[in-house]
């Protein structure tokens, strides 16, 4: 059996943070450089000009490329023959976050209470999704989210006769009302099937995937670009100003659901789109 | 019709004077200079609050510029940290009360309702849009911060800017003309 102290989980979260918020994905700064040449909007390609500028001076002085820095999403997924020694894993991946944005100067966002709406000073907790896998090892994804963006995410609960219809205009019609909110352009994810909560966290995951890459099935590949077609003839465009490119990508999970329903969700990520991922392979833990 | 041509970016100083703020056209790139306050959701409570109840506002609101930020802490050396626009959305409960009391120019980005457009008509106030996410890019332009009021607010305390060719465009202008919805018209298809 593979051990992982929980020190090491820490350093791991600590530098993630870091990374994620100062230094723009390059697969991100591809789909930017890309749409530089298929934005047809003079004020459009202005925008994206000055975000790959942004970003090129956010991580030469390792500065946030934006100063809200997200609440912390944390994907787990921890192998079945793995054991976590030291201590407990959810708090050494808040320990993790509490330092990262501690030494990376990056900003406290979470409030304690949604009611009371006093700062917990440390931007903890995170979100965390577990996963259990096959194998020994733990894969650690952070996806700091920034709030502009969540806002303007929906839920919907469609009838299956509303079907693929139904989810497409219900996608496209999130996305226009979002107009200039989550500062485009942005990054579409659209998780279909399961129940409530499983669709949006199909539609969170989904924007972990690399820009400019497919879903694996054609079917669905296929709807993804139909999408991005619509959405990009809404005429929003960079930062709202008008123009050719509202969407770099749009990415669609889908999961078995109910003979009785089809739940869709919308998460859209601006194009301070951030994503890291760390796989800790652990030691051969002494008997 | 919309696009700007770089030739046509202006510079101008905040506070503005009197008319000023009506000079502007929807569109219009704007290089920004002198000094703007900061002030988010909390900050506008407190200062709305503080306006009905007559007491001493954190700054004089005549002539005055807001901008919806909420920086991320400086780095040592630095003057201030990460430093672009939220969602002025959040703001439009409060921003025509403020518009009423003379403020003339509002930093942020995305919509925002018929009152706040309603009020920037009747006042003669404008809409500013930096780049939204561009806090690396923005935080550059800005020479000086000082917190002058609500410091237990942290990042979302009311703070006194110095910023040096602040690059914003007029999203709405005094006539209410909306470069969000001229924008979207002509690219729309
Ligand atoms: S929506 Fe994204 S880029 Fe825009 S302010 Fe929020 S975190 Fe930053």
């Amino acid at each position: 059996m593979k051990e992982i102290n929980i020190q090491e989980v820490i350093t791991a979260v600590e530098k993630l943070c870091v990374e994620a918020n100062c230094i723009l994905d390059t697969d991100m700064a591809g789909a930017l450089e890309h749409a530089l040449i298929t934005e047809e909007s003079l004020q459009g390609r202005e925008v994206i000009k000055l975000l790959l500028e942004n970003a090129s001076i956010a991580a030469k002085e390792m500065v946030p490329i934006c100063q809200d820095t997200g609440m912390a999403v944390l994907f787990a997924e921890i192998g079945q023959d793995l054991h976590i020694s030291g201590g407990f894993l959810t708090g050494a991946l808040n320990e993790g976050v509490r330092r990262g944005y501690e030494k990376g100067f990056l900003r406290k966002s979470i409030v304690k209470d949604p009611f009371n709406r006093v700062n917990t000073g440390d931007n903890t907790p995170a979100v965390v999704h577990y996963d259990i896998v096959e194998g020994d090892k733990l894969t650690l994804t952070l996806a700091p989210k920034g709030f502009g963006s969540e806002n303007m995410g929906a839920l919907k609960m469609l009838k299956p006769s509303d079907g693929l219809e139904g989810v497409m205009d219900f996608v496209v019609e999130t996305v226009e009302k979002a107009g200039a909110n989550p500062c485009p352009p942005v990054i579409v994810g659209v998780g279909v099937g399961g129940t409530m909560e499983k669709a949006a966290i199909l539609a969170k995951k989904a924007l972990l995937r690399t820009v400019g890459e497919s879903h694996c099935q054609e079917e669905y590949a296929r709807l993804e670009q139909e999408l991005l077609l619509r959405i990009n003839r809404l005429g929003i465009g960079p930062q709202g100003f008008g123009g050719r490119i509202t969407a770099l990508a749009v990415n669609m999970e889908v999961f078995p659901t109910h003979i009785a329903g089809l739940p869709a969700a919308v998460n859209i990520n601006c194009h301070a789109a951030r994503h890291r991922k760390i796989v800790l392979e652990g030691r051969e833990s002494i008997q | 019709m919309t696009d700007m041509h770089p030739a046509n970016v202006k510079r101008v100083t905040a506070p503005f004077l009197n008319e000023q703020a009506k000079e502007f056209r929807c569109g219009d790139q704007i290089l920004l200079n002198g000094v703007i306050y900061t002030g988010r959701d909390a900050a506008h409570q407190k200062i709305v609050k503080s306006l009905e109840q007559g007491e001493q506002l954190p700054f004089e609101l005549k002539g005055q510029v807001i901008y919806f930020v909420g920086p991320s802490p400086a780095p040592p050396g630095k003057v201030i940290g990460s430093a672009g626009p939220t969602t002025s959305g959040r703001m439009d409960a409060y921003s025509p009360k403020l518009i009423a009391e003379g403020l003339k120019g509002m930093i942020g980005k995305g919509s925002r309702s018929l009152e706040v457009i309603e009020a920037m008509k009747r006042f003669g106030a404008v809409y500013l849009g930096a780049i939204g996410g561009a806090g690396a890019l923005l935080a550059a332009c800005i020479k000086k911060s000082e917190i002058i009021a609500y410091p237990e607010l942290g990042t979302e305390a009311v703070r006194r800017l110095e910023v040096a060719d602040f690059p914003v465009v007029v999203l709405i202008d005094s006539l209410g003309q909306n470069l969000y919805e001229l924008g979207k018209q002509s690219y729309r298809r």
